[in-house]
């Protein structure tokens, strides 16, 4: 497992059975407030699971669970993985370059290198010496996924990384992110509180929403995704219902945009931005 | 009134580009402004000696602009003026040192951990409140009149804003920025490294340009009781002997040093702080 070699997930997931979170029970109390209520359920290696709900679901503190920032009042959060995190805000060090953020904190041999790698690899093989005052937001973040899989994780946290930038930078990002994760073979969690950016992206959905979860729905369509494809608007009307929003309407927008971008190319490269 | 001479001429002298740029029309135009600025001072200049030298305003009262250059002449050409300055300047020096290595390290003792904030905080904020110059007496009674008070005076004064501003500086540094550093898993030292003390440095640096000013400050009150040497002695001694020429040479000195000073500090801001939006778009 400490190779650096890109896997192939499905080898990684035959390869080791068990799975790489588990959380049994898993309940978080703050004063009088709920904030997770017996929660259960596991990734395996290499999958993709977006964890959708709304604000004050419970979603965030699960993250912080996740991410070892926080304990649980109560049951158990197994992680037998390399984690790591990328926030909703790049949090990036302003007073450190691109490149010095990215190998902030790198252990072995020629930080620098993988660092530079990583960049490259998102696209920000220009911006390496650039401040974070200077990098736009779709770069910033960026710079905080190439920070992320400069670590080799096995396990990657994704806190709605795109909820701050711009639609159509939030297109390119999502390619990205897929492409990557198909690449590095890595399990993701990508929490969201887009329906439309859970079906495009993850192998499972889950829905969470005061503190338990109360839908799980296996996402089965081909790769690559676009909103427009069969069975792309029946899971949507399935999960908003799960979420609990019957009107269908909400994500309309974004699937407008989505379908305007669908004839781009979807290989790695066509996302470099400028 | 002199006094705004030199802050005035170090200020155009920065500003008015060289000779050999006359020929494009918009900095020529922009020179003649800067020189309409200097009309003003000039003319005050001018009106100044013009009432000494009437007798309007007697000797006694304020000197002449001309007698102050030809008394700072005279005390630079026997070395007065260079051996008082090296002497305040050293205290100052000396003084600054120990602000910054006392308070720095009771800041970033009392930042860093919980035990330090309790033990060190409490004393260090009733201890601000002391007005610095009411210590002169005890001074005096526990170190004589030799350098020790007169240095004592400057590091006292001087440790207060070094020691506010870092230990705010550290409590201030940005709560996500360090729960990002546990995520990638720094070490306690490596967080220090990089994200307390750089978040931590641009509240500092206002403290030591605070500082700076204020160990100048209290030097001149230092220096006028018991010294023997150094720019504040040199003013004493001048008003002793109604020397109103060598009075003014001294204040200009004093303003001359804390622009100075400004200059510096400024300069390590823009060195340290490069990272920051307002002189990365400057630098782009």
């Amino acid at each position: 497992m400490n190779d650096a070699a890109p896997r192939n997930p499905d080898a990684a997931a035959a390869a080791t059975e068990a799975p790489t979170v588990r959380l049994h029970g898993v309940t978080r109390r703050f004063g009088a407030t709920l904030a997770l209520d017996a929660v259960d359920f596991s990734i395996r290696p290499g999958e993709f699971v977006a964890l959708l709900g709304r604000s004050g679901s419970g979603k965030s503190t699960l993250l912080r669970l996740l991410a070892g920032l926080d304990v649980p009042s109560a049951g158990s959060v197994e992680v037998r993985a390399r984690r790591t995190v990328v926030f909703q805000e790049p949090r990036l060090l302003p007073w450190r370059t691109a490149i010095q953020n990215v190998a902030l904190g790198l252990r072995g041999a020629a930080p620098q290198d993988h660092a530079r790698a990583a960049l490259e690899e998102v696209g920000l093989g220009h911006r390496l010496d650039a401040y974070p005052a200077t990098l736009s937001g779709g770069e910033a973040q960026r710079t905080a996924l190439a920070r992320a899989l400069v670590r080799d994780p096995q396990l990657l946290l994704l806190d709605e990384p795109f909820a701050a930038v711009d639609a159509l930078t939030r297109i390119r990002m999502h390619r990205l992110v897929e492409s990557l994760w198909k690449r590095h073979g890595l399990a993701v969690l990508l929490i969201t509180h887009d329906v439309d950016e859970a079906i495009l992206l993850a192998d499972r959905a889950l829905v969470i929403d005061t503190g338990r979860i109360t839908a799980s729905l296996a996402i089965d369509l081909p790769r690559p995704r676009e909103p427009g494809q069969s069975g792309f608007p029946d899971l949507r009307k399935r999960l908003l219902a799960a979420i609990g929003v019957t009107d269908a309407t909400r994500s309309e927008s974004t699937g407008e945009i989505h379908r305007a971008f669908a004839a781009l190319p979807s290989d790695a490269a066509s996302i470099i931005m400028a | 009134m002199q006094m705004s001479a030199p802050s005035f001429t170090a200020e155009s002298a920065a500003q008015v580009p060289p000779a050999p740029a006359i020929g494009i029309a918009v900095p020529a135009r922009r020179r003649s402004r800067q020189w309409l600025r200097a009309v003003s001072p000039l003319a005050i200049l001018l009106i100044w000696q013009v009432c000494c030298s009437t007798g309007l305003v007697s000797a006694r009262t304020l000197a002449a602009p001309s007698q102050v250059l030809a008394s700072f002449f005279q005390l630079t050409a026997d070395g007065a003026l260079q051996h008082h300055l090296l002497i305040s300047l050293g205290r100052v020096v000396n003084g600054m040192a120990l602000a910054v290595l006392i308070g720095g390290g009771l800041a970033l003792v009392s930042g860093l951990t919980r035990v330090g904030e309790y033990v060190i905080d409490a004393p260090m904020q009733m201890l601000r409140t002391l007005p610095v110059l009411a210590l002169i007496p005890f001074f005096i009674i526990w170190f004589g009149i030799g350098e020790v008070p007169k240095v004592a005076l400057v590091t006292v004064a001087a440790v207060f804003p070094i020691y506010l501003t870092l230990y705010s500086g550290i409590r201030g540094v940005d709560v996500k920025l360090v729960e990002l550093a546990h995520v990638l898993g720094l070490s306690r030292t490596a967080l220090i490294r990089h994200v307390i003390l750089p978040g931590a440095l641009p509240t500092a640096l206002v403290g030591l340009r605070y500082a700076l000013g204020i160990s100048w400050l209290i030097l001149v009150a230092a220096e006028q009781i018991n010294a023997s040497s150094g720019i504040g002695y040199l003013m004493n001694d001048a008003r002793d002997f109604m020397r109103m020429d060598v009075l003014v040479v001294g204040l200009l000195v004093y303003a001359v040093l804390g622009l100075l000073v400004d200059v510096l500090v400024r300069w390590l801001e823009r060195r340290l702080l490069r990272w920051r939006p307002s002189f990365v778009a400057a630098g782009a």
